[in-house]
């Protein structure tokens, strides 16, 4: 594992214990639906049975009669009058004239038993006019597709597009005629993508409370507390800062707790029902027929090589659906695609489409590890056809810092030229293979969001300090916050207690999405630690009689500057904080910033799997991640980023789907069904942290979070057609798919 | 539907409380005794988060009707620790990170005492395998296998 060796830091670098590890192996960590309230009430959601149906007419009254039910919501409870997202967030709570997907919530019930919530469902009387659907990508941008929702697309859509395209997307630079005609093998070829769920263990959970007076609060497992604050208010017509928000321990998120889906609703109910607070719990089923699944995919790739490797022009053309509404990642996978190359020439367009799915979420590095299947695979394919190494044709075409990337920006410091070099390196590309196993290589690409964020570093009596932050605890970063404010004072980890707090404590805070807690919020806890020691030193210099120019901080004191500030001996955090009442008052720093400097973090995996010839069943025999973490604050979190990363990759690379009936209903509601990797499935995950510090971090941190799961897709079919000499376009590669390329083949 | 009065005990403690003939199990402990360590993440006996001990046997409590833990003795997360004195298996997952968001972690610490009780020096392949039953969607399991087979070597003194 390389360390960069200029830097002697005391605790960065380290693995201690989690601060929150002791709450979550004893069972006493509060997750979303842990919390109970005096007079609490359950709530119980109807949904629509139909992929796409006008609803003729609702009649709650029969609901409303049943004892113990004390309120009914449909669409009237909503707000009126919207626009854009918030126009879609609301149609999406609840739906209006159309229910548009299979599972869309139509009206939600509170009762006082979750028994009398549910049976009050069964006399909602709803009469639905079902209409023809869309589920496939390619069908509804077909000329004879019904227009699911005319008037959606935006002003990107050329006039004459297909009636579901809501956004397009297109650029590129150099000249592409001429980059395929100076190249000595162009391929293309049609890559497809099935739809998969981020599929956090934890359903979504509140307990929420609003009163007439238009003021609330909600208890809620959310990856952004002050995101779905403004949600909620746009859906219910309030004013966000009468809505006090506390994010409870969040079991996963993977991008799918970045928005809202039923917490509107129970903020309705809880109005309704004259204010008593309701608390609603998805079921498994609930999450995937209605929560944030992510896009589907069909993406026609054409690359342009030299016989050297050498890569001359590359031309992407992606088509996603995200469900019933815009928001298909599909610029964001065009982005990341081709960003490992350094091109001459290249061209990209997307086009995000309409269908009878759910609103599609974020998912880990949206978008992007669709597109790396596509390119990643065809280039595999070049690099086999031309007789190329294709780790050495990766290496070939890596772009450097300096180098213009495929999406337009110029690449500050990046560290993909490292992270080869120790794939290359790694004793995995040396193991021996047998019959019916192959080797799979593949890169992946994924930014580093900054974004609005809002830090309170206090000192406390004692001389620690605590700090409070607003992005939720996901995958440890107490842990490496709490070691960068206590590497910064000089103090001992265990002296900084690092707190998740609510919307009242702190200014907006944009959520633990885009890789950017440890990197937003440590920054920003860094400088507010700063800010802190700064008034440390001023205070010190008071005592002492000297400017506070003549005093710096070591090792967690102040003392004097050199033999001309005066000879006094250091005066710690500790002793500084027991006087700060009589020196000034409290010491604390505060930054509000947008943060900036983000370090894009390039991976590379590599994949040894077996392919059984009698049942197609493919088995993960090593699995290698190598990736730029820019400064791993705490290593053992880094690894496990990569390792879970790598790990649900290999999930939609070989089993997950959204699999529908032709009745356009979801067929696989259940983890039985809905089949994510289990321990029995996997070997260990070998990790290397490479480590090219990102200069615009005070340690160095990249976003590490979200790359890890971009290259298995690729990675991952690229071994198979090692094995097999069979190449698959089409994931997932699960057993039947496979056995019948295999059967193909002959 | 008239509730059902049920005697058991938890974690040692003797407890009663009313159930709903349709509740089950895990709903009892959560909504019931206070004992939320026990999680949902399905419902159907797919994932593991709500493995307890029933008689000393593992099984999910949601596939459990409360009202058939009368008599039984119920091992819940709760009664893994001593008082402060962890459980080695908890201790193994702090200290190996084999925890991310936590959430799936009571299931797994229950489940995997189960496996050590029975069989102390488990190979990785019987770790893995044993805990097929319990889904964790952030670590990949890695550091999960790695806490385990530590935790049982420490038990075993060796």
């Amino acid at each position: 594992m390389a360390k960069d060796d200029t830097h002697a830091y005391r605790l960065i670098g380290t693995r201690p214990n989690r601060p929150d590890g002791l709450d979550k192996v004893t069972g006493r960590a509060r997750y979303g639906a842990d919390m109970a309230l005096p007079g609490m009430l359950h709530a119980a959601v109807l949904r629509s049975p139909h992929a796409h149906a006008r609803i003729t007419r609702i009649d709650t009254s029969r609901a409303e009669a049943l004892a113990g039910v004390k309120a009914v919501i449909t669409r009237a409870d909503l707000a009126t009058g919207q626009s854009g997202e918030d126009w879609n967030l609301t149609e999406n709570t609840l739906a209006g004239e159309v229910a548009l997907y299979d599972g869309h919530a139509v009206a939600a019930v509170a009762a006082t038993s979750k028994f009398i919530a549910q049976d009050a469902l069964a006399l909602i009387d709803v009469e639905y006019e079902v209409l023809p659907h869309l589920i496939d990508v390619d069908d509804a941008i077909r000329p004879d597709a019904i227009a699911l929702r005319p008037g959606s697309a935006d002003a990107s859509v050329p006039d004459g597009s297909p009636a579901n395209v809501v956004k397009q997307i297109e650029f590129g630079h150099g000249d592409l005629d001429a980059g395929f005609a100076a190249a000595d093998l162009v391929r293309e070829g049609r890559y497809l993508t099935e739809a998969t769920h981020q599929g956090y263990i934890e359903p979504h959970a509140c307990v929420a409370q609003l009163g007439a007076d238009g003021k609330g609060e909600m208890w809620v497992c959310t990856q952004g507390q002050w995101y779905i604050r403004k949600m909620c208010a746009a859906v219910l017509g309030l004013e966000a800062a009468q809505l006090r928000v506390t994010p409870s321990e969040i079991g996963g998120g993977f991008g799918g707790k970045t928005t809202i889906f039923a917490e509107p609703l129970a903020l309705a109910l809880s109005r309704k029902a004259g204010g008593r607070p309701v608390k609603l719990v998805m079921s498994r089923s609930e999450v995937l027929r209605a929560t944030g699944p992510t896009a589907s995919a069909s993406m026609d790739v054409k690359i342009g090589m030299k016989r050297d490797g050498t890569i001359t022009a590359a031309l992407c053309d992606f088509r996603m659906q995200g469900g019933a509404f815009p928001g298909a990642p599909v610029d964001m996978a065009l982005f990341c695609a081709l960003a490992p190359y350094k091109l001459d020439a290249v061209k990209c367009i997307g086009q995000d489409v309409l269908a009878n799915r759910p609103k599609a979420a974020a998912y880990r590095a949206p978008g992007a590890p669709m597109g790396a299947f596509a390119v990643e695979s065809l280039i595999d394919e070049m690099a086999q056809e031309l007789g190329l190494d294709p780790l050495e044709v990766r290496l070939k075409n890596a772009v450097r810092e300096g180098d213009k990337s495929s999406y337009g920006p110029t690449f500050g410091s990046i560290g993909l030229v490292e992270v080869l070099e120790a794939v290359k390196a790694h004793p995995n590309l040396s193991a021996p293979l047998g019959p019916n196993q192959g080797r799979g290589i593949a890169s992946g690409y994924w930014f580093n969001h900054g974004g609005e964020t809002s830090v309170t570093v206090a000192v406390s009596e004692d001389g620690g300090a605590t700090v409070s932050v607003g992005t939720p605890d996901i995958g440890g970063s107490r842990a490496s916050i709490a070691l960068m404010v206590a590497e910064t004072f000089g103090i001992g980890y265990d002296d900084v207690r690092v707190n998740v707090v609510e919307t009242g404590a702190l200014g907006v805070n944009e959520p633990t999405h885009g890789s950017r807690a440890t990197f937003a919020s440590g920054k920003a806890a860094v400088i507010s630690a700063k800010a802190a020691i700064s008034e440390m030193c001023r205070r010190a210099a008071a005592d002492w009689g000297i400017e506070p120019e003549a005093v710096e901080w070591i090792d967690g004191a102040a003392v004097p500057a050199g033999p001309n500030a005066g000879q006094f001996p250091p005066l710690t955090m500790a002793e500084i904080a027991a006087k700060m009442g009589e020196t000034g008052g409290p010491i604390s720093g505060h930054p509000e910033v947008t943060a900036e400097g983000v370090g894009a973090s390039f991976g590379a995996h590599v994949v040894d799997v077996e392919v059984d010839s009698e049942t197609g069943k493919v088995t993960i025999l090593r699995y290698l991640v190598v990736q730029d973490a820019g400064t791993a604050i705490h290593p053992a979190y880094v690894e496990g980023q990569y390792q879970g990363g790598a790990v649900q990759g290999i999930g939609w690379a070989l089993n997950e789907e959204y699999v529908y009936g032709r009745d356009g209903r979801l067929q696989n509601t259940v983890f039985l069904d809905y089949r994510i990797p289990v321990a029995s499935d996997l070997p260990m995950i070998d990790t290397v942290i490479v480590e090219v510090p990102n200069p615009g971090h005070p340690y160095g941190v990249r976003g590490v979070g979200e790359t890890g799961i971009t290259p298995p897709l690729p990675a991952i079919a690229n071994a198979v057609a090692a094995a097999t000499g069979v190449r698959l376009r089409h994931l997932p590669m699960s057993p039947p798919k496979v056995l019948a390329a295999l059967k193909a083949r002959g | 539907m008239s509730k059902v009065h049920v005697s058991a005990t938890v974690n040692g403690d003797p407890v009663e409380f009313l159930a709903d003939p349709r509740e089950s199990l895990l709903d009892c402990l959560r909504d019931h005794l206070g004992l939320t360590g026990t999680k949902e993440g399905c419902g159907t006996g797919d994932c593991g988060a709500c493995s307890v001990l029933v008689d000393g046997t593992l099984l999910c409590a949601c596939l459990v009707l409360g009202v058939e833990a009368e008599g039984k003795t119920i091992g819940t997360i709760e009664g893994l620790a001593q008082g402060h004195e962890l459980h080695p298996l908890q201790r193994a997952f702090i200290d190996h990170a084999a925890l991310q968001c936590g959430f799936c972690t009571p299931g797994i610490l229950v489940a995997s005492k189960a496996l050590l009780d029975q069989n102390p020096d488990p190979t990785e392949e019987q770790v893995r395998f044993w805990l097929a039953g319990n889904l964790c969607r952030c670590t990949g399991y890695d550091k999960i296998v790695r806490a385990v087979m530590d935790a049982a070597a420490e038990i075993r003194g060796a």
